[in-house]
């Protein structure tokens, strides 16, 4: 069950071109991975919606790319600050998959460390948009990484079960490649428990909540 | 005083949890025919509000009597007021014709969406077909964009309303600083949250004192004083919007909340408090500095 708690700020760390916010745990479970949390964004009026990227003893951590007055709120807090944190939501990655290939896009690769702790062994590919944006490949060791002009799907194995997280593009571009593979998607999100349907996209032709649906949905849906 | 949702601010059935925080949960508006609603981005996030352009989407009338309500009704032990919309008079006077009295508290007609383009008939005029054809307790939502919310509020009474909801969302727009495009894929959207508290305020005085209805006042709601000062200014019941998008515990918070600023300001609950502002002989604290 999701619950709601106000956690200190353990670090904030710069992961490249990202920060990693480091919060302590509490009594919150960190999910399955894919799942998401909402953030109290410090004086802005809704949360923003982060899945977690990481879960060492103790922590809840989460990699964000400043793209806005919230996520700017987030990267701006200092160890010692506390916020609500609200998860875990939605449906992440089924684990159940024989040949796993976990696939990244920039800061789609938020998810990917967390899952590659309940998925051992499985290969990583990455693809960033600049060699300082790759710097962020640091969290994920071994994996094969891919800076533009090349992309991810230019490398990876197809036959493979693919879960992936990343832009739009790269996303819809590897559900044309493997129709099964699980994309965990975005969207903006008000509340993120299926209260204010922000966050709708077409699945199947028709307008879902991706909080309540997703935000793991399988290629074909 | 009861606490409720705003409607389309809570889906009992996702979160169950946060509806049975209240005592009274409010459904999403619904119209005659399925609605997906708008094109997304449906949301933007401005410095003192949200801006949503959701668009009403619903299940229809049909498939709501046939399956939303009878598992809203087996997973609430709270009454349930259904929020109705549509296109016209004969829309809503269908749709309250439909609803079965023992499964529906109460009737609010929403006559003041700001993100569908089809103008709806007079709001009196809906109310009045509505009330010929249902007795289930009717509240009217109006919205604070017209010049004399007062004048409609006065009309939907003599039309039949038992009660006011007061206020809708405002109509608004955001804009991306990088591109100067709109946020919102309809440009426009409902402006909610913090900002609309004066203007709830504002408005829930001016239809009481023209009324004297019942009236559940929204419009910002965040803590348990804003709902006593809308209490103050005449509304009988308060409901929460935004503020259960950030805090799914909000009911529970605003609750406890509302008996510290009741005892603030000398009063043993916000019932005791109801429409004070329009009456300073009964202000609870000028009482008390009288007595000091």
């Amino acid at each position: 069950m999701p619950r709601r708690e106000r956690r200190s700020v353990v670090a904030v760390d710069a992961v490249g071109p990202y920060t990693l916010l480091r919060l302590a745990r509490g009594g919150l479970d960190p999910g399955t991975p894919g799942q998401f949390f909402m953030l109290e964004a410090p004086g802005r009026l809704l949360p923003r919606a982060l899945s977690l990227c990481l879960a060492p003893p103790g922590e809840l951590a989460f990699l964000l790319d400043v793209v806005g007055p919230g996520t700017a709120a987030l990267a701006a807090l200092e160890p010692g600050d506390a916020i609500h944190v609200f998860g875990p939501l939605g449906n992440g990655f089924q684990l159940a998959v024989e040949r796993p290939l976990l696939v990244g896009g920039g800061i789609g690769m938020a998810p990917l460390p967390y899952l590659a702790e309940a998925l051992p062994g499985a290969p990583v590919v990455l693809g960033f948009r600049s060699e300082r944006h790759a710097e962020a490949a640091a969290l994920l060791p071994g994996a094969e990484v891919v800076v533009e002009p090349t992309f991810v799907t230019e490398v990876i194995d197809t036959a493979r079960d693919v879960l992936a997280c990343g832009p739009e593009p790269m996303l819809q571009a590897v559900a044309e490649l493997c129709p099964d593979a699980q994309l965990a998607w975005e969207a903006p999100m008000a509340c993120g428990y299926g209260a204010c349907y922000g966050c709708a996209v077409e699945i199947g032709g028709e307008l879902k909540r991706l909080c309540v649906e997703g935000p793991v949905l399988r290629a074909a849906a | 005083m009861r606490l409720l949702n705003a409607s389309g601010c809570l889906d009992a059935l996702a979160a169950p949890g946060v509806a049975r925080q209240l005592d009274a949960y409010v459904t999403k508006t619904i119209t005659p025919l399925p609605r997906e609603g708008n094109a997304p981005p449906r949301i933007a996030e401005t410095a003192h509000g949200m801006l949503n352009a959701i668009g009403l989407a619903n299940p229809g009338r049909e498939r709501f009597v046939s399956h939303t309500l009878p598992r809203l009704t087996e997973l609430l032990d709270i009454p349930i007021w259904v929020s109705v919309g549509g296109f016209s008079a004969d829309d809503y006077a269908e749709t309250c014709a439909g609803l079965d009295r023992d499964a529906v508290a109460v009737i609010e007609l929403n006559l003041s969406c700001p993100n569908v383009d089809e103008a709806a008939d007079g709001a009196a005029e809906i109310v009045a077909a509505c009330r010929a054809v249902t007795a289930i307790p009717l509240y009217a939502k109006l919205s604070a964009a017209h010049p004399d919310v007062a004048a409609v509020a006065t009309a939907v009474a003599d039309a039949g309303a038992d009660g006011l909801s007061l206020i809708n969302t405002l109509r608004g727009s955001a804009l991306d600083p990088r591109t100067l495009q709109p946020v919102l894929a309809r440009t426009t959207g409902g402006l909610s949250g913090p900002s609309l508290k004066p203007i709830a305020l504002a408005t829930v005085h001016a239809c009481y004192a023209a009324t004297h209805l019942p009236i559940v006042g929204m419009g910002g709601v965040t803590t348990g004083q804003d709902a006593l000062e809308l209490v103050a200014c005449g509304a009988r019941d308060v409901a929460l919007g935004t503020i259960l998008f950030s805090d799914p515990d909000a009911p529970s918070r605003v609750r406890a909340e509302l008996a510290d600023a009741s005892a603030r300001v000398g009063v043993a609950g916000p019932d005791e408090a109801h429409a004070v502002a329009h009456d300073p002989e009964r202000t609870p604290l000028r009482e008390r500095s009288v007595t000091a």
